[in-house]
């Protein structure tokens, strides 16, 4: 980068605060925008459907399943790691949920036994690549399967209706009342996602992260315990998975052997959409709820513009592509 | 004003069958400047990250103001207060100029909650210290848009902060102008005047030999040479003794003038 580019930069610093903003936020600008501009086409393809609060309900039913774990995803991304195991935890970690809940237990006993389970299994994923040295896109892929295969074991195929959790303080807490009309778990994860910003950029940990997917060599001459960091990480990533996990069977009433199985791609996919990079070192926690929130419309947005559910893959691609190249053209890449 | 800040012993680190330090003694007494000289390779950097406690080494033992020290680790090495500007800088390049300078000492609150106001103003008033350019400094701005004089400085001035007691710089001066380079210079002395300890690492021996008031000289792993300023009329005295060594092969780290 040449000197004039930075002084100009630094010119425009000074001059305008406003401006500086934009500048430190434009991922997360960026993806809004993308939500925004992908919720207005919708709008015009189909102005009955898309200017109906009940479609937006209908969406943000399930949306906080996602979101829960998108967050630590984020994390994760920003630290340099990847963790494809979450789907198969979120299976593993509710259907413990749904073991003690059916059998009579207690549910708040379940949802304990549950963010057991993930923060178990995260470590495990941890351990794994920070002790053994794996790499963590294989080893968590190899986890992805074998917890999979664990629960088809376990569960021989079977589903477990967990209808004796309706109507409990717990559930109606968590998933019951609709405040104006916006169901209670999209609160709990808008309220989980602000936790994750703060904790993401001004938490010691998330500062950490930030730095050692940034440079983890420099972090550690610096004195930051990378690998207790990275382990954390994956532990983080293990308990959203189980949150994410007790709120599919909370929202659902019945826990599947599939349970999870279907968020591995859309999931992904809103990391890189909302903003966070593949390569490390920054990232953004809300855009992870925007890229979600993208991925999440666009089913419905294909449907509702007249389109089979056969163009639903095609429009996803489209997007996801479109997306990144929209952050690449909006800020270049420094490192 | 002749206590040890800190001492080796036999300090041995391999990489395979690389000896990269291999069993070498030192002290370093407070308030002291020390200069490390020697070829590329010769194991410089190796040495100061055993002392700074990134390398963990294979043999020997630390000790810190006289007491023993075990499970040595960077963190532990800047509490106690060592801190070291890296020949690489030790940078997180895409994050602000303030997260650089704190990275590893946030000035956080009992919950870990980092006050970043607190560490902006700190920043910005470190970066006008040092000076190290004309312009006026954002410490929000990424360490990726700064020069590499600027960047050094950024090393420089968190190495600065915390007031330590040991400060080691790898070769500072590297890729610096003639006026950044005085500038360190007079960091140095500012760091002497103060009564603090200095281990500078430079491949400039008439730099190396203006800073400082002792010379160990490396070879290979190996101490072959220390010389006390005193004992050393000159610089070109210091590369000529240098030279007979290297001649005549010896490899004691005995070897006086
Ligand atoms: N992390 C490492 N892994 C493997 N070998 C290493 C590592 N670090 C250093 N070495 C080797 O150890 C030896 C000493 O390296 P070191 O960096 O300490 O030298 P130096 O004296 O600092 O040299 P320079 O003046 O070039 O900085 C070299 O042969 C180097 O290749
Ligand atoms: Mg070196």
């Amino acid at each position: 980068m040449s000197t004039q580019s930075i002084d100009q930069r630094k010119g425009r610093d000074e001059a305008n605060p406003f401006v500086k903003w934009l500048r430190n936020n434009r991922r997360v600008l960026t993806s809004a925008g993308f939500l925004a501009a992908m919720l207005i086409v919708f709008i015009f393809a189909n102005p009955n459907v898309f200017t109906q609060f009940r479609t937006y309900r209908s969406v943000m039913i399930i949306l906080p399943i996602s979101i829960f774990m998108v967050v630590p995803l984020v994390f994760i991304t920003t630290a340099g790691e990847i963790d494809l195991a979450f789907p198969a935890i979120i299976g593993l970690a509710s259907y413990s949920f749904a073991l003690i809940v059916d059998s009579g237990g207690n549910a708040f006993l379940g949802l304990i036994a549950a963010l057991v389970t993930g923060a178990l299994f995260g470590f495990l994923n941890g351990a794994l690549v920070v002790n053994l040295g794996l790499s963590a896109l294989v080893s968590t892929l190899g986890m992805n399967f074998l917890l999979r295969g664990l629960i088809n074991i376990l569960a021989q195929g079977y589903s477990r209706p967990v209808s004796e959790i309706r109507g409990t303080v717990l559930q109606q807490i968590l998933t019951g009342n609709h405040i104006f009309g916006i169901p209670n778990q999209m609160f709990w994860a808008l309220l989980f996602a602000v936790f994750g910003m703060f904790l993401y950029n001004y938490h010691k940990f998330g500062v950490h992260t930030h730095c050692i997917g940034d440079h983890p060599g420099s972090s550690k001459e610096m004195g930051i315990n990378v690998n207790r960091t990275r382990i954390m990480l994956f532990v983080f990533s293990g308990i959203g998975a189980a949150i994410a996990g007790i709120f599919s069977v909370m929202i659902n009433f019945v826990w599947y052997p599939t349970t999870g199985d279907a968020m591995l791609l859309p999931v992904l996919a809103g990391i890189f959409v909302g903003g966070t990079p593949t390569w490390g070192g920054i990232g953004t926690v809300i855009g992870g709820v925007f890229g979600v929130s993208i991925v999440s419309f666009i089913e419905t947005g294909v449907i509702a513009a007249g389109l089979t559910g056969f163009y639903t893959q095609f429009v996803y691609g489209i997007i996801i592509i479109s997306s990144l190249i929209g952050h690449r053209l909006n800020g270049d890449r420094i490192r | 004003m002749s206590e040890n800040i800190i001492e080796l012993k036999n300090v041995v680190k391999s990489f395979g069958n690389v000896n990269a330090v291999d069993g070498i003694s030192m002290t370093i007494k407070r308030g002291e400047v020390v200069g490390l000289i020697g070829d590329n390779g010769a194991g410089k950097s190796t040495l100061i990250k055993v002392l700074s406690g990134v390398h963990k080494p294979d043999g020997g033992e630390i000790y810190l103001r006289g007491q023993r020290v075990n499970n040595w680790n960077s963190a532990r090495s800047r509490l106690s207060g060592i801190e070291t500007v890296y020949q690489d800088r030790a940078l997180a390049v895409q994050q602000s100029i303030t997260r650089n300078i704190f990275m590893g000492r946030e000035i956080v609150n009992r919950f870990g909650f980092v006050d970043t106001s607190k560490q902006y103003q700190e920043a910005n008033r470190l970066m006008r210290e040092i000076g190290f350019t004309s312009k006026v400094f954002d410490p929000d701005s990424p360490v990726a848009t700064l020069s590499g004089g600027e960047r050094q400085g950024v090393a420089i001035a968190r190495a600065l902060y915390f007031d330590a007691d040991l400060i080691i710089l790898d070769e500072p001066t590297t890729a610096l102008s003639l006026t950044e380079t005085n500038k360190v210079f007079s960091f140095i002395e500012n760091v002497k005047a103060r009564g603090r300890s200095i281990l500078f690492i430079g491949h400039n021996i008439y730099h190396v030999y203006d800073i400082a008031e002792r010379f160990i000289v490396l070879d290979r792993g190996r101490v072959i040479l220390t010389l006390d300023k005193k004992d050393t009329p000159s610089a070109e005295y210091l590369i000529e003794t240098m030279h007979d060594i290297a001649r005549s092969g010896h490899t004691t780290s005995e070897v006086k003038a």
